[in-house]
């Protein structure tokens, strides 16, 4: 389990999993209306969280750990786009609108 | 030499500390309830690159244990502020409340 390719991977799955978590960070601070920052947490929740996990499991030394990483990463999978959804879907139900157009204007169906 | 845990867990505290800047800082209570969705799928992942680098790999389980934690604490929050309950809200249940 310790080849150097394993290594090369971990370090590149690794490496891409954190770019994604801060470029993800960076969204959820600077983007400027609620439903884009969900968008932003999500690339976090998804594609980082996932690449980290596939990244752990190239350097793990033993099955057991590598079985603990798989269920990690099946719950991740499961329960990450399920929050977003039910979250989009609570902030729609009471009311908040997402900003639409070039000038950010607040839209939906009520308008 | 520096290693990759060391790296992605310097990137996870950075992103951490922003997330924890949007859950202060949010203008909404569902800006909040994402940043702490957020922050707690990042303490997943710090939890577990943390055992890498220490080289206990056990604190898998904690990891594990703590996703599913968050999972159902955001649901929980959600479906409060969503009905104002966290009890059943059927039709059927309202139907026999009155």
């Amino acid at each position: 389990m310790s080849l150097p390719v394993f290594e090369i991977f971990g370090w590149i799955f690794i490496c891409s999993g954190s770019l994604l978590t801060i470029i993800g960070g960076l969204g959820l601070l600077r983007l400027p209306d609620f439903f884009s920052r969900i968008h932003a947490a999500g690339i976090t929740d998804t594609m980082g969280a996932w690449l980290i996990i596939i990244g752990l499991m190239f350097s793990s030394t033993s099955w057991l750990v590598t079985a603990k990483l798989v269920m990690l990463l099946v719950f991740l999978l499961l329960t990450s786009p399920l929050a977003s959804h039910a979250l989009a879907n609570a902030a729609y139900t009471r009311g908040l609108r997402p900003l639409i157009g070039p000038d950010l204007n607040p839209g939906g169906d009520d308008d | 030499m520096i290693s990759m845990f060391a790296a992605a867990t310097a990137a996870l505290l950075v992103c951490m500390v922003m997330g924890l800047t949007r859950a202060i800082a949010g203008p909404t209570v569902f800006d909040r309830i994402l940043a702490v969705n957020s922050f707690g799928t990042k303490t997943v992942l710090l939890i577990a690159v943390y055992g890498f680098l220490s080289g206990r790999p056990e604190f898998l389980d904690l990891a594990l244990i703590y996703a599913l934690m968050n999972f159902i604490g955001t649901i929980a929050v959600m479906k409060f502020t969503r009905f104002g309950d966290l009890a059943g809200m059927d039709e059927d249940d309202l139907e026999r409340d009155r």
